[in-house]
């Protein structure tokens, strides 16, 4: 399903990340974990072509980008259409009802006609609990109801991944149990979703997989059960130790 | 001011003389707004505005070439004065072949000041647009033209609206000066009917109040439009 090999990825003289395997199959649910700066969220973006990796090449369902060589800039949005992204901070449009934001990408992009488009958006936006917000702009909302627009509009383009960059982190306590709720919803109906997030509890019920990354490198990978009672490596025992 | 005042008081033919070539001037001048002032200004404005778009997009592409143009043309078009790039065009140009009508002239004069004053304010609107909107865009597959046009500029246009609007304004006084390039604008059909019965105070105050009058319409109308524009923002 997704087959990273050799990911490297450098800021001018500083290099993230540096030769990152990962294999993930068809509907697992991989949990990523690190300290700041150990690379996870520039690997998350670069699945998404939002940066774009040094080398190393990524295969996702069939399609494959090389960056060892030159990739053309017309094959990235085909390729960014088979991951779904949910940022941090929401980026939900502002000028944009709740209804339009998860219109939008089916409409610019896919060229689907309207109606149909406007009854998928409604479907998707009672799925994730906001049915009575279609009409609201996101200032309107709160920041979990914000972020649950965002995995919406992600999931509009119907991909085949969803990719999740520490979508709690800029939420109100109270308000991170919505949002953990609807992403346990989709992975439960076998979407592939790769999550960065300081969520243990998360990570515990709903991923199949943990990986711990730091410096740059995958450190150590495992079962949820296991990497939380008996990580193998220092650095990880050291990084658990610390955030629980 | 004191002995005009007094002459006017003092002679009461004068003062129904003023208000007859105030009304008979009103009509000219009105015609002179509505058939040369406001179409210059308008349509001055949309090409001012479509080539200051293509200039801000210009300076923050990664294109060397088209920054550096870009840059040129704004430092020209700002570091000299608008009456002497008219003359340039309407009086200059003649002299290597190159004959233009004053309209046309003004058009191109007016709109490439324009498109390189809006141009800085167009980069800053979307440049203060957060990064995160343009990865938004691109993460559901939008292109660069799609997330500039859907998502970027929407957005930019709010926050451009008070600086532009104050272009816009400008832009309506500054016509004034093809009344120099033989424009027959509100402006010069002042001059030309004060040259004939002397009542120079009284015409360029007439014209002024003129001015006034559309500039105090104009501020309404931005007014207006920022609300309408600020529905999306708390």
């Amino acid at each position: 399903m997704i087959s990273i090999k050799g990911l490297y990825k450098r800021f001018d003289q500083l290099e993230v990340l540096k030769g990152i395997d990962l294999e993930v199959e068809k509907g697992k649910v991989v949990v990523v974990i690190g300290p700041s700066g150990s690379g996870k969220t520039t690997l998350l973006r670069c699945l998404n072509i939002l940066e774009t990796p040094t080398s190393g090449s990524i295969e996702i369902e069939d399609q494959t980008l090389d960056f060892s060589s030159s990739v053309s800039k017309k094959a990235i949005p085909p390729f960014r259409r088979l991951t779904g992204m949910v940022f941090q901070s929401y980026n939900l449009f502002p000028h944009m009802t709740a209804l339009e934001n998860v219109m939008e990408g089916p409409i610019t992009v896919k060229k689907e006609s309207k109606e149909a488009v406007r009854k998928k958006a409604e479907q998707l936006l009672s799925k994730v609990g906001l049915g009575d917000k279609l009409d609201y702009y996101p200032f309107q909302l709160s920041g979990g109801q914000q972020q649950r627009v965002g995995i919406a509009r992600a999931l509009a383009m119907e991909p085949k991944v969803m990719l999740f960059d520490e979508p709690t982190s800029a939420l109100d306590p109270e308000l991170v149990g919505e949002v953990l709720k609807v992403m346990k919803d989709l992975a439960n109906e076998g979407m592939t979703m790769i999550v960065v997030t300081h969520e243990m509890r998360f990570a515990r019920e709903a991923a199949d997989e943990v990986i711990f990354m730091d410096g740059g490198f995958i450190v150590e990978r495992g079962k949820p059960e296991d990497m939380f009672t008996s990580p193998k490596e220092e650095r990880t025992k050291q990084f658990l130790r610390l955030i629980q | 001011m004191k002995m005009f005042l007094n002459s006017i008081i003092a002679d009461p033919e004068r003062v129904s003389r003023l208000i007859d070539i105030a009304q008979s001037s009103l009509q000219p001048l009105l015609k002179g707004a509505i058939l040369y002032t406001i179409p210059l200004t308008l349509i001055t404005f949309v090409c001012g505005l479509i080539l200051a778009v293509l200039t801000a997009l210009a300076r923050i592409s990664s294109v060397k070439p088209l920054q550096i143009i870009a840059r040129i043309y704004v430092s020209a078009i700002r570091g000299t004065p608008l009456l002497v790039q008219l003359f340039i065009i309407f009086y200059g140009l003649p002299t290597i072949g190159v004959v233009i009508d004053p309209f046309p002239s003004a058009v191109i004069g007016f709109s490439l000041n324009v498109g390189a004053y809006a141009s800085e304010i167009i980069r800053a609107a979307i440049l203060s647009i957060p990064k995160g909107q343009w990865e938004a865009g691109y993460s559901i597959g939008m292109s660069y033209p799609q997330t500039l046009k859907r998502i970027i500029l929407p957005q930019a246009s709010r926050v451009s609206l008070p600086p532009l609007s104050n272009t816009f304004i400008s832009l309506v006084k500054d016509t004034s000066l093809a009344a120099m390039i033989l424009v027959t604008e509100m402006f010069r059909r002042a001059q030309e009917i004060a040259a004939t019965n002397y009542e120079f105070l009284l015409l360029y105050l007439e014209v002024a109040l003129i001015y006034w009058v559309i500039c105090f319409i104009l501020s309404i109308v931005q007014g207006r439009l920022e609300k309408r524009m600020d529905r999306f923002v708390s």
